[in-house]
């Protein structure tokens, strides 16, 4: 088994999602996985290079994935959309061959060259396939049965390419990982839709709209957390409880990454995996939404 | 800004003026370029790109209109829309179309021509952000977060700032604001990148244009 990733963090890994990358660090870490990051990265491009220069943002990105070839091993890419970005570039310049001549011809000029041979991956499908459920309810300390998570997928990991889960409008991924980790995920329509992206910044209305959305359905549905696979998901979901203002107890929901959840499961303690860095905090000290406090501790009998 | 010649929409049926059948070529240009992009003749309204996006409500032009304008010769107007710059990305529709119309990445063609061609719509300044954003990756390899809100904010409605001062010191406060950017080490090795695949990108001469338009079925249409 190949236990050795090239670890791609992204630019909001090391700022506002900084929980995420502590978070994943920790987990795999903790499974006995390395992720060696990759030396020197470059942005993604993200969506809005696209919208200027198409051959620039492939080419921006392919520098990462001729970077990444030096070693040979998986790019994992916890960010939805470098996920998207590079699997995207990766995908385009194979399926296209004046593209990929274009790209191969600025990349040379940087004195690179990609010859599309690393896969991009997404830390929850490489968690659930390289590692899978079995192994992590081995490695399971504390019990998550406090746990009531709305688990939420957002669009860039799940549509186009569907490599994450197998069904695209209805994943389930999530829900049976931490069904296994003794949470009882709650039933949450709204999991594959749009938290608003990079609108929350130029279209504030219609982005409060969609992630204000999708915060009272998991109020509705009683959910105690959600649970997030992108730092922009967890950034735009997180604020709506600040910038809204004033909005009372209904909306302290607190907003979690995977990973987060993953690795207080598997025994990382609340500061290894960025749980201080939340901005409605879920941790022992602090009451959840509605009901009985969230606690972490409490471990597994036996 | 650029405003465009308030004919610029069909003359008469099957007739064009001049300004949208150049805009016209930049779309087929730039179409044939997305994969599959020759199936925009296969849309047949159904209008489960529309039901399926979370933001056609705010859009004064929904995606499945998107296709028949374009169909009707109406390019000018989908430019000066505000639907090409709400596209948050996020694929439902390109899932989801029964057939297989890459939605997504026509939006993407658009914003780029409206880009290229200076037409936005007034006091909507999307492209600031899109703009800003390859400028940060450009000096420092990265896109630091802090750098393109306040530049994209200054440079476009100040009051922004202040009415996200509270996000921004939560922020701060749980340790999640770099008050520095990164810079890559060989961001001269990245400009040279940029630099040459930007020549791939200039407005050329294309040979192609008469393959796509007849790959599109349109070259009637154009006449």
């Amino acid at each position: 088994m190949d236990t050795r990733y090239t670890y791609y963090p992204g630019c909001s890994l090391h700022a506002t999602g900084i929980a995420y990358d502590k978070s994943m660090r920790a987990v795999f870490k903790k499974l006995g996985s390395e992720l060696a990051e990759l030396e020197d990265w470059n942005c993604c491009g993200a969506t809005a290079y696209m919208s200027v220069q198409k051959t620039v943002a492939f080419a921006v990105s392919a520098r990462n994935l001729a970077l990444a070839e030096k070693t040979g091993d998986d790019v994992v890419a916890p960010c939805s959309a470098c996920y998207y970005a590079l699997k995207h570039t990766r995908e385009g310049m194979a399926a296209d061959p004046e593209l990929r001549a274009q790209v191969e011809e600025a990349l040379a000029a940087g004195g690179l060259e990609a010859d599309l041979s690393v896969e991009v991956r997404h830390p929850l499908e490489v968690l659930l396939t390289d590692i899978g459920i079995p192994r992590l309810v081995e490695a399971q300390t504390n019990s998550l049965e406090q746990f009531r998570p709305a688990c939420y997928y957002g669009c860039q990991i799940v549509r186009p390419f569907g490599a994450v889960d197998e069904d695209p409008e209805l994943p389930m991924s999530m829900e049976n990982l931490f069904t296994a980790l003794g949470a009882r995920p709650v039933d949450y329509p709204p999991k594959v839709r749009c938290c608003g992206g990079m609108l929350v910044a130029t279209m504030p209305e219609v982005a409060t709209e969609l992630s204000m959305d999708l915060v009272d359905w998991a109020v509705a549905r009683e959910a105690n957390c959600i649970v997030t696979v992108c730092p922009l998901c967890q950034s735009n979901l997180d604020l709506i409880n600040v910038t809204t203002g004033g909005n009372g107890a209904s909306h302290q929901i607190p907003v979690l990454y995977f990973t987060q959840l993953i690795g207080l499961a598997i025994g990382c303690t609340p500061e290894e995996v960025g749980m201080q860095h939340a901005l409605i905090p879920s941790d022992a000290h602090a009451p959840p939404l509605r009901g009985a406090p969230l606690t972490i501790a409490g471990s597994r009998e036996g | 800004m650029k405003t465009l010649d308030p004919l610029a929409g069909p003359i008469a049926p099957g007739v064009l003026s001049k300004t949208e059948q150049e805009l016209r070529a930049a779309f087929l240009d730039e179409i044939d370029r997305i994969p599959g992009g020759a199936r925009l003749n296969q849309c047949i309204q159904c209008g489960t790109c529309t039901a399926s996006c979370p933001v056609s409500h705010a859009m004064d032009i929904t995606p499945r209109q998107v296709i028949a304008m374009f169909r009707a010769g109406a390019i000018g107007e989908l430019l000066e829309s505000r639907t090409i710059w709400l596209c948050a990305s996020c694929y439902h529709c390109t899932l989801r179309c029964p057939a297989q119309i890459q939605i997504t990445d026509l939006i993407y063609a658009l914003k780029r021509i409206a880009i290229e061609e200076g037409i936005f719509p007034k006091r909507f300044p999307v492209h600031v952000m899109s703009e800003t954003f390859t400028r940060n990756v450009k000096r420092y390899g990265r896109n630091y977060e802090v750098g393109l809100l306040l530049r994209y904010f200054l440079g476009t409605k100040p009051m922004g700032l202040f009415a996200r001062r509270r996000a921004g010191y939560a922020l701060w406060r749980h340790g999640r604001i770099k008050l520095r950017p990164d810079k890559i080490k060989d961001i001269e090795q990245l400009r040279k990148i940029i630099a040459k695949a930007e020549t791939f990108d200039l407005p050329q001469e294309k040979v192609t244009r008469e393959k796509v338009t007849a790959a599109v079925g349109y070259e009637s249409i154009g006449r």
